[in-house]
């Protein structure tokens, strides 16, 4: 592979990379792993077959999965419209779409709960229009989730729909492809995969979300009661061992995901090469 | 230069806030304590630091750090270096005894009235007009009633808020098993469990959720202070229960620190008419009530109060029979 000489300085960079993987990832992970090795295989097993703890992976993952969904059609357009279309603001808001990255999650999440409680303005709109109860219920988790998992969908998608080439969109109009059929058959297979990508951190960021989740989800067990919370929950208890179980099992868990969503990508991607 | 520069007082603002910082002090002293006691805490250090600086010339410094109760003292068993601990429930200095070593087993003889200066109750706080009528723990477990607590195994008041409802329905249904269904039933009605009291003042003051909030005395005279009683208004059960809530020094972090002198005076103050004083103007019921203002005294309703020792069997046991995993707190949310 005479490309990976091209960098200058290859040994110094791996071994940064390196280090940096050990120090960061790997050293951490495996005081996880240690840590949650003080339980005997059937104290971990009774522990994560409590349906307590199974509700609130249900919760979790059932949520950041909706979530995740929801961010990826609406960033998707969001991104499509930054694109290809100027209107008066559009840099503005542009710099907008980053806002969750930057704002504390603690100060998203009062604001969003503020907002959609059964008083706030949307809330009580909501409530009273549609009969939609969204703050202090498992949808409520949903709304923060989608707030925080938007902007990694945006920012995948927008710099393919920037690259993407006007011409092929012109020649399937020249073929006699109508509007539909050059979006669905040209522009939405080569921004699949971005897209993908962008659902696929969204889902992961809004697995391990805590601090916009807690104030907006009512944090009843069984019913809104977030995998996080209950890991806090644990260590306020001093069960070091069960927090890290806990968290051990969603580690893997958003890994084997990950590894599916990726997969799917590549099976897209490959798939969308040969079109 | 001249004498009228712009920035002067911005200047000046910033030299002073430096100086207040640890440049200007020759000691420092951080207390972390639980979620209520901040403002009685801002008030009672500006007291002893003038104290202090009187009786030695010393100029010090006093941090104070808050948050829910089981959070700060995990904080402690981690780490944070508080040179005094004033906590919610004698639970928590006994686990930074227990798992981190930093203080004897026997903490709670080293002070007066078991290390214990102020104590408070659990009472109600209800919207304007009490529009449900509630006036006892029972009118809590009514169909149609929302109750606003935190949840016990986050927050050191609401355990106190847990084992209140309990024993009152020990007392009033007899047994455990009724206890059980009773708080079973409370909970029921609790739309919210935020983790710690501050955050359930919010939701029920700021958000305007649920009928009743149940909450420490202290927070739920502040609360009338701060919004005025024009839109809540404080119920006192007939009975609750005594919150102690204890102070200690952390022996192994001020030996380190070389501030044990520092930390002893700190806490000792507590018990002084001055200390007393503030203990009762900040809603807390003070450990010697002669030393405190008689108005300040008179804002206490009399009631008939249980102790954790006396119904419960002490913290060790109440915890392990109600908070922790398995416990009745988990068995009341079996589906």
């Amino acid at each position: 592979m005479p490309q990976s000489y091209i960098m200058p300085g290859f040994k110094p960079a791996l071994g940064f990379t390196l280090l940096y993987l050990t120090l960061i990832v790997l050293i951490p992970l495996s005081a996880l792993l240690l840590k949650s090795l003080q339980l005997s295989p059937d104290q971990y097993w009774a522990l994560l077959t409590n349906k307590r703890v199974l509700a609130s992976f249900q919760v979790s993952f059932g949520a950041s999965l909706l979530a995740a969904a929801v961010a990826a059609a609406l960033g998707f357009c969001i991104a499509w419209t930054l694109v290809r279309y100027p209107f008066p603001g559009k840099k503005l808001f542009d710099a907008l779409i980053d806002l969750p990255f930057a704002l504390p999650t603690a100060v998203a999440g009062i604001v969003l709960a503020t907002l959609y409680e059964p008083k706030g303005w949307i809330g009580s709109w909501l409530l009273q229009a549609f009969g939609i109860h969204v703050a202090y219920k498992p949808l409520g988790i949903v709304v923060a989730l989608i707030f925080i998992g938007l902007p990694f969908v945006v920012r995948t998608v927008e710099p393919v729909l920037q690259e993407f080439d006007s011409a092929m969109e012109e020649a399937a109009a020249s073929l006699g492809a109508g509007r539909l059929q050059t979006f669905l058959k040209v522009i939405f297979p080569n921004v699949l995969p971005s897209a993908i990508t962008g659902f696929a951190l969204a889902f992961a960021r809004g697995v391990g979300e805590y601090g916009s989740v807690i104030f907006i989800a009512g944090n009843m067990p069984y019913v809104s009661e977030i995998v996080p919370l209950l890991i806090i929950t644990k260590l306020e208890q001093y069960d070091y061992a069960g927090a890290t179980a806990i968290g051990l099992t969603m580690l893997l868990l958003s890994f084997l995901l990950l590894l599916l969503v990726n997969s799917l990508q590549w099976w897209v991607r490959r798939r969308g090469g040969q079109l | 230069m001249t004498a009228h520069h712009p920035l002067k007082p911005l200047l000046l603002a910033l030299a002073l806030f430096a100086g207040s910082g640890s440049a200007g002090a020759d000691r420092t002293l951080l207390n972390v304590s639980y979620d209520p006691t901040r403002e009685l805490y801002q008030a009672f250090n500006k007291e002893f630091i003038q104290h202090w600086k009187s009786k030695t010339g010393e100029d010090i410094e006093v941090q104070q750090s808050h948050g829910g109760g089981g959070k700060q003292t995990r904080a402690v068993i981690d780490g944070l270096e508080a040179d005094v601990v004033t906590l919610a429930l004698s639970y928590d200095i006994d686990q930074i005894s227990a798992k981190a070593g930093l203080l004897p087993k026997d903490w709670q003889n080293r002070l007066p009235n078991h290390s214990v200066p102020y104590t408070s109750t659990i009472v109600f706080l209800v919207r304007k007009g009490n529009p449900k009528q509630i006036k006892d723990w029972d009118d809590l477990a009514k169909d149609g009633v929302s109750v606003i607590t935190p949840n016990p195994k986050t927050s050191g008041g609401a355990r106190y808020n847990y084992l209140a409802a309990w024993a009152f329905a020990e007392k009033r249904y007899g047994g455990k098993e009724a206890a059980k269904d009773f708080v079973k039933k409370l909970f029921k009605n609790v739309p919210v469990l935020d983790s710690g009291a501050r955050g359930s003042t919010t939701t029920f003051i700021q958000r305007g959720i649920g009928d009743v909030l149940i909450t420490w005395e202290n927070e739920a005279f502040l609360a009338l202070k701060e919004y005025g009683a024009a839109e809540f208004e404080p119920v006192v059960p007939p009975l609750s229960i005594k919150a102690e809530t204890p102070v200690a020094i952390v022996d192994k972090i001020v030996d380190k620190n070389g501030t044990r002198d520092l930390a002893e005076a700190y806490l000792n103050y507590l018990y002084t008419p001055i200390g007393q004083k503030l203990v009762a103007k900040h809603f807390y019921r003070p450990a010697l009530p002669e030393h405190a203002e008689a108005a300040d005294l008179a804002r206490f309703a009399k009631l008939e109060l249980i102790t954790v020792d006396g119904q419960f069997g002490g913290w060790v046991k109440a915890q392990a029979e109600h908070f922790d995993d398995g416990g009745s707190f988990d068995q009341i949310y079996t589906p």
